[in-house]
């Protein structure tokens, strides 16, 4: 599954698509593959507040659990209804419509970091070779 | 998610069908320090898995399981005297070509390991062990039937050891071997060719809670590759999916099974996980025997239960149970969706007087309590023919 180069992504293999100061996050297909099966998905309250780099949810498959973090700090303005029901989505469309939630960013430069789809795809392919080696 | 003791620093063992899981795209995991297939997600993974040997028919490569032959020595009776003193089942009632499941005790009545025992011959016997406890197991056996008159050998190393299992799996081996297999109960066994290769050892057992085989062939990597390829091709109508750990956790825990580090290990003793009736106290003398008589006279203080979530949450491995004031009370040991049933299961440690079929008890999922209760188990219990728990 392409990584669509419009989205900046963490080393925790979330993705962040930011629209003025909102940014809908979401995991990435990497990150789904690895996990298997999701059946679970524990969302933040709308309304609370995040912090960069903490973890705001969690996403369960059969056999595992991922704890979310935050790529950036701000205030959930929305969060995935979708995934209460049809957690599985996130195996099929983790890019698109099983987004976690959104974002309204409190301080946008903590997304200067992250890397873009090509960084995403190598750092990507060197966890892969790590797990074939 | 598995009992594994990490092997840091050690180079992970690898089975004879390895390089078979790596071209099939298996996600692969250290588990007891082996290299193993944990599910194929290029085939579904982990929950087709599941469905398939529920429904249908899967394989697993199990080559990663023990194996210890225990036979006469000088004169005939020594192997069953050191398998009967070191096995709480008794070993005397099987007939040859019969299997049962038991387990070796320490003096305490707490396993050394949970051992399926087959009885091969006259005086002849094998013992299929866990994985991750190989080499405490083979030393624990050799110590201990030192004093009587048998052979002990290991043959782990020996075998491919392929579990082929679900409703379909009786059609699937039928078409590779000459063998019967519809006279073959469950928990008995044979031998037959398959695949070519002579007196392969085909036993109605498994891990899965449902019917199914597991057969013995040749470890070399040409043998093990020629018999898993004749069994994907055999299955294939069936729908036969390759079968990693994840699906096997989850079918065993639908059906109870213990494993070991979990819901058996060297400080929870045979009354407390339930198994007592695996322990024949007629037998005038077993290791751990002692013990467990005390302890029934005294009565257990924690039982294990099944339990099924109330409210949204998932129990898993490890985490704790508590009362509904927030207490400590026990601890999970093995937790998870089931796919099957559609619901969240585990089973855990909990005061036996709070033991009974619809108490309430609490589960710690991150910090929040989520509300559980006690169920019936097994989980999940096939449709079938003969009896669904191995001959006692």
């Amino acid at each position: 599954m392409a990584y669509p180069t419009e989205y900046r992504y963490t080393k925790e293999h979330e993705w962040v698509n930011v629209a003025g100061n909102v940014a809908t996050v979401g995991i990435t297909d990497y990150a789904q593959h690895e996990l298997g099966d999701v059946v679970f998905v524990e969302s933040p309250k709308v309304g609370s507040s995040v912090t960069a780099g903490k973890t705001f949810g969690t996403v369960e498959s059969v056999k595992a659990v991922s704890e979310i973090y935050a790529p950036a700090s701000g205030e959930v303005v929305e969060a995935n209804p979708e995934l209460q029901s049809n957690p599985e989505k996130i195996n099929t469309d983790p890019h698109g419509a099983a987004w976690l939630v959104k974002i309204k960013l409190s301080n946008p430069s903590e997304l200067a970091g992250l890397m873009d789809a090509a960084e995403y795809e190598a750092y990507v392919a060197e966890k892969q070779k790590e797990a074939s080696a | 998610m598995e009992s594994a003791t990490t092997s840091i620093g050690r180079e992970l063992r690898k089975t004879a069908l390895n390089s078979v899981h790596r071209r099939l795209g298996a996600k692969m995991v250290n588990f007891g320090g082996w290299d193993m297939p944990v599910e194929y997600p290029k085939t579904g993974g982990l929950v087709a898995e599941h469905k398939a040997v529920r429904g249908g028919v899967g394989v697993f490569d199990v080559s990663h399981m023990g194996d210890i032959r225990v036979r006469t020595g000088r004169a005939p009776g020594g192997a069953l005297a050191a398998v009967q003193h070191i096995s709480m089942n008794d070993a005397a009632k099987l007939a040859i070509g019969q299997a049962q499941y038991s387990a070796m005790l320490y003096p305490s009545g707490t396993f050394v390991d949970d051992v399926i025992v087959h009885r091969l011959g006259e005086d002849d016997y094998l013992l299929v062990i866990n994985a991750g406890t190989r080499e405490k197991d083979i030393a624990w056996v050799r110590e201990n039937t030192r004093a009587f008159d048998c052979v002990v050998e290991e043959l782990s190393d020996a075998y491919t050891q392929l579990a082929i299992q679900g409703p379909r799996a009786a059609d699937v081996l039928q078409k590779l071997t000459d063998a019967p297999l519809a006279p073959v109960r469950n928990y008995w066994f044979t031998h037959g060719t398959v695949c070519g290769l002579a007196n392969v050892l085909i036993a109605r057992t498994g891990y899965t809670g449902e019917d199914g085989f597991e057969i013995y062939v040749p470890s070399d990597v040409a043998t093990s590759e020629m018999v898993w390829n004749a069994v994907m091709e055999a299955g294939r109508e069936f729908g036969i999916l390759a079968c990693g750990l994840g699906a096997r956790n989850t079918l065993r825990l639908e059906a109870k099974m213990a494993l070991y580090e979990h819901e058996i290990s060297d400080s929870i003793n045979v009354l407390e996980a339930g198994l007592e009736r695996y322990a024949k106290f007629e037998k005038p003398e077993f290791i751990g025997r002692d013990a467990l008589l005390a302890a029934k006279a005294a009565g257990i203080t924690r039982t294990l239960v099944g339990l099924e979530m109330v409210e949204r949450g998932i129990a898993r491995d490890g985490y704790d149970c508590c009362a509904e004031s927030g207490a400590a009370i026990g601890v999970i040991t093995s937790g998870s969706p089931s796919p099957t049933l559609g619901r969240n299961i585990a089973l855990a440690y909990v005061p036996s007087a709070m033991s009974s079929v619809g108490t309430e008890i609490s589960v710690v999922v991150r910090g929040q309590l989520y509300k559980a209760k006690v169920v019936p188990t097994p989980f999940y219990k096939r449709a079938r023919k003969t009896t669904s728990v191995p001959a006692d």
